[in-house]
């Protein structure tokens, strides 16, 4: 396998990484918050309680860890592909968690919903079509 | 007058401090393994990064003043911005870290703020 494809597989699954567990972190932050439940007092101590909950769910330290994920792709990436290219493809999570919604948890997609799914997956299908890096490699370059 | 002020704040910010954030990853330079060993070597140079600590207080700033916004007006009116923030990033990119965007690449920027907005607004 030649240099420029381990290039482009290295980089769809980074974004790969990226679309799922941002995704997931923002869907089990939801539930965990669901869970533990609205917020109705503001006072300091009940705050804390809220805190207190917050820190001893699993499925907000499972929300957590994903959206960890997420940045350390997110971040890894942008050591070698353009911003330009890395920030919209990100974008993909708001057409995946809808699309998650509706078929995991049966929840109802309206027509400009679905319109706006479709958009955003063409508008990264075009930008995964275009280059992945514009600028030079830097010689300053670190090896590991 | 305040709300403009936020709004901008949000979009600005937001995306200045991701393309800080970019170009400290491009001085570190392409990480070619993902070793544990190579990991923390990456997050080793990378929090001696001051370009990475700007990101990382723009970012915050950009967040924080999407929470006041959020305190006087309604999220369809605050939402958009992180729409906006594709394409303000998009400039960004090409003016301040000199990236090549082509027309394909700008038609699919449009298409995701165009996208983004619609999905919440749906």
């Amino acid at each position: 396998m030649n240099t420029s494809n381990i290039f482009h597989i290295k980089t769809y699954l980074l974004l790969l990484l990226m679309i799922l567990f941002g995704s997931l972190g923002d869907i089990l932050l939801s539930k965990g918050m669901k869970q533990i439940g609205e917020i109705s007092n503001w006072s300091i101590i009940s705050l804390l309680e809220t805190f207190g909950r917050v820190f001893t769910s699993s499925t907000m330290w499972l929300g957590i860890g994903s959206l960890v994920i997420f940045f350390v792709s997110y971040v890894l990436t942008l050591s070698w592909a353009d911003y330009s290219y890395v920030s919209p493809a990100s974008a993909m999570s708001f057409a995946v968690v809808p699309l998650l919604g509706y078929t995991m948890l049966g929840e109802a997609l309206s027509p400009i919903r679905w319109a706006g799914v479709g958009l955003i997956f063409l508008g990264v299908v075009l930008i995964s079509r275009t280059p992945h890096r514009t600028t030079r490699e830097d010689a300053s370059c670190v090896q590991y | 007058m305040r709300t403009i002020l936020s709004f901008a704040v949000v979009v600005l910010a937001g995306a200045a401090g991701e393309i800080a954030i970019a170009h400290a990853m491009k001085q570190i330079g392409e990480v070619h393994s993902f070793s544990l060993r190579v990991l923390t070597g990456v997050l080793r140079r990378a929090i001696r990064m001051v370009w990475l600590w700007i990101g990382v207080v723009l970012i915050a700033l950009g967040f924080f003043s999407m929470l006041a916004l959020l305190s006087w007006e309604n999220v369809s009116f605050v939402v958009p911005s992180t729409a906006l923030s594709y394409a303000v990033g998009a400039l960004g990119a090409k003016f301040l870290l000199g990236e090549k965007i082509n027309g394909i690449r700008w038609a699919g920027v449009l298409l995701v703020c165009i996208g983004v907005c619609l999905v919440w607004a749906g």
